[in-house]
């Protein structure tokens, strides 16, 4: 995947996203706002926190995206996913840096990246005002698409994504698979180049799941560029060209899923979960012979195993040696998840 | 870079018009309007009916009012409905649409400018302005009877002050929905639209206020003010009222005001 092959479609500079301290009193329930705090527990501060209460969501990314691109985001809650969709979409401006969507700038041209690109949101976000079919037809007429052409496309993208019975129903008689699969036909009734999904399957039953994954290949298989963010490394892995694992706003590791996975620490990963704080089970941990690398955060003591899971009886011994009780164990064999948690230091999900 | 460039030239040849995507957002929020029109009337135009059925039918009726007071209540309450539905035609989509599931968004999308977003919504809620405008004043006439000196000669000025109370207030309300959280929407009514109402002249003529001076002084701060003593100029101009151009000249005053702090506070609202 040689990155200067393919023209750019996205490019980020630099860029910077830092939300000021939430002021407690006037709470706006805003386009999508601070992202939530990761859930890694531990007394570390919130997200890059600097001490004035800022919350810094991304701190400096450079990305560089090729048109026709398969591209996914991955990271845990508060990583700046969702802040990196924001700007892309024009729908959040950055703090510092730039970003270029088709060789446009996000804020000097937010109209012109707007006509290239369709959306899918975190969180269904149709209109409700308006039935099944006439927000497609609407969102088409607000992209310059003749009526009668979007009617005929619209039932087509309904059709595909196994909602056409639904055209005529409002929008909150769907469930929540449905009102996603009407947001990826919103996504795609203007045709755009550029397609956003963030986080696209949560919410999904694993039959739609697998259905909009038939449906993204399909469109790149078209020549579309699409960028995605996700939870599931399943989804990552099967149909990214390339993957950037982000983390408190910081690019962690870059390449294609094959290349990544080899990255990954060899060795087996073993979470202990503990009935206690894990630190002084991790110290005793590293004596372990097998055990080249643990740590504790929380009440979960993360050790790599070059053994397997042979080391295991003498890790119970270690932490039960500092009076804690082994209440959880799993054991991860190296894949993208071993990478991202050896990366992140945080679990996924 | 070069081939990206020539894929945006392609993707250029359906390049939107910007008026074209307005008239597209208009519709669609007439498209909204009709199919609630029934609770749109009744939202906005039921409270000045009934000010219309107490104040303008029963009190002259029993001997409290002389007749010759509808022709001073039935301009006001023409603006007290425009003012109410265009605030209301505004304000109220727009708690919805940035509440939680922030289902503006399609509309944030298109390739426009965010502000030509905002003042979309001004215009849709001047024309249901006038819808309710439109439908409260042959109402009012068929309640009230004949009104002494009701006269539509002066019509272009009728109509100017419609559009320019109208935008006004829809102004106004693109402010307020997109600057009060919804849990505050309640509180809007109670503390900036009723008092608004009570001392906006519309039950009673601007003049009359000498007997209260400081009253008099008070309530210029209000545009529903400009809005009844303009329609009672161009409508019933027999009754006291401020000159036209003085009506005309402050609305315009105030429609610029609230249009930039409108448009302001929906595009921060709608950029993160």
């Amino acid at each position: 995947m040689s990155e200067g092959a393919r023209p750019a479609a996205i490019r980020t500079e630099a860029l910077r996203k830092v939300y000021p301290a939430p002021s407690g009193g006037k709470k706006r329930t805003g386009p999508p706002g601070p992202p939530a705090i990761g859930r890694g527990g531990g007394p570390t501060p919130p997200n890059g926190g600097n001490g004035t209460g800022e919350i810094v969501a991304l701190a400096g990314l450079d990305l560089e995206i090729g048109e026709g691109e398969f591209f996914g985001l991955l990271g845990p809650n508060g990583a700046g996913k969702s802040t990196t969709i924001g700007i892309l979409t024009t729908r959040i401006r950055p703090t510092g840096g730039r970003a270029l969507v088709a060789g446009e700038d996000v804020v000097g041209e937010a109209a012109a990246v707007r006509q290239r690109i369709g959306v899918v949101p975190q969180r269904p976000n149709p209109d409700r005002s308006l039935d099944v079919l006439e927000n497609l037809v609407f969102h088409a007429a607000y992209f310059g698409v003749a009526r009668a052409d979007a009617n005929a496309h619209g039932i087509r993208l309904l059709e595909t994504l196994g909602i056409a019975d639904r055209a005529r129903a409002k929008v909150d008689e769907l469930s929540g698979g449905q009102q996603q699969r009407l947001m990826i036909a919103r996504a795609l009734i203007h045709e755009p180049s550029v397609i956003f999904l963030d986080e696209p399957t949560v919410g999904l039953d694993p039959q739609a799941r697998i259905g909009l994954w038939d449906i993204l290949r399909e469109l790149h298989a078209a020549g579309r560029t699409i960028v995605m963010t996700t939870h599931y490394m399943e989804e990552a892995d099967q149909l990214c060209d390339r993957l950037a694992i982000v983390d408190r706003g910081k690019l962690l590791a870059l390449d294609t899923p094959g290349a990544l996975k080899e990255k990954a620490p060899g060795g087996t990963l073993i979470l202990l979960t503990l009935d206690g704080d894990a630190a002084s089970a991790a110290i005793a941990a590293r004596d372990v012979a097998g055990i080249d690398h643990a740590e504790g955060e929380g009440s979960t003591l993360r050790a790599l195993s070059s053994r397997g899971g042979e080391v295991i009886p003498a890790l119970i011994r270690a932490a039960e040696g500092q009076h804690r009780t082994v209440k959880d164990i799993s054991l991860r064999e190296p894949s993208l998840e071993t990478l991202f948690i050896s990366l992140t230091g945080r679990t996924f999900g | 870079m070069s081939a990206a460039a020539v894929a945006v030239r392609d993707d250029m040849r359906r390049r939107v018009s910007r008026s074209g995507v307005f008239l597209a957002l208009l519709h669609r929020d007439m498209r909204v309007a009709r199919k609630e029109l029934p609770f749109f009337l009744i939202r906005t135009a039921l409270q000045p009916l009934l000010f219309i059925i107490v104040f303008g039918f029963l009190l002259p009726k029993m001997g409290f009012m002389k007749s010759d007071y509808t022709a001073t209540l039935l301009p006001g309450i023409l603006a007290v409905s425009l003012t109410f539905s265009s605030i209301q035609a505004v304000a109220l989509p727009m708690v919805q649409d940035f509440g939680w599931t922030n289902e503006i968004e399609d509309r944030l999308l298109a390739p426009v400018p965010t502000r030509l977003i905002a003042a979309e919504k001004i215009v849709s809620g001047v024309l249901q302005g006038f819808i309710s405008a439109a439908f409260v004043l042959p109402v009012a006439r068929l309640i009230m009877g004949p009104i002494p000196g009701l006269s539509f000669t002066q019509l272009p000025e009728v109509v100017l002050i419609v559009v320019l109370g109208a935008t006004a207030f829809s102004a106004l309300g693109l402010l307020l929905g997109t600057a009060i959280s919804p849990q505050q929407i309640g509180l809007m009514f109670s503390v900036i639209i009723a008092p608004m109402l009570f001392f906006g002249c519309a039950y009673y003529p601007w003049s009359g206020l000498s007997a209260v001076p400081f009253m008099k002084f008070a309530v210029l701060i209000n545009p529903l003010v400009y809005v009844a003593e303009g329609m009672r100029g161009a409508l019933t101009p027999g009754v006291p009222h401020m000159p036209l151009s003085v009506s005309v000249a402050a609305l315009v005053v105030i429609g610029v005001i609230f249009w930039i702090l409108g448009i302001r506070s929906f595009e921060r609202r709608a950029i993160g």
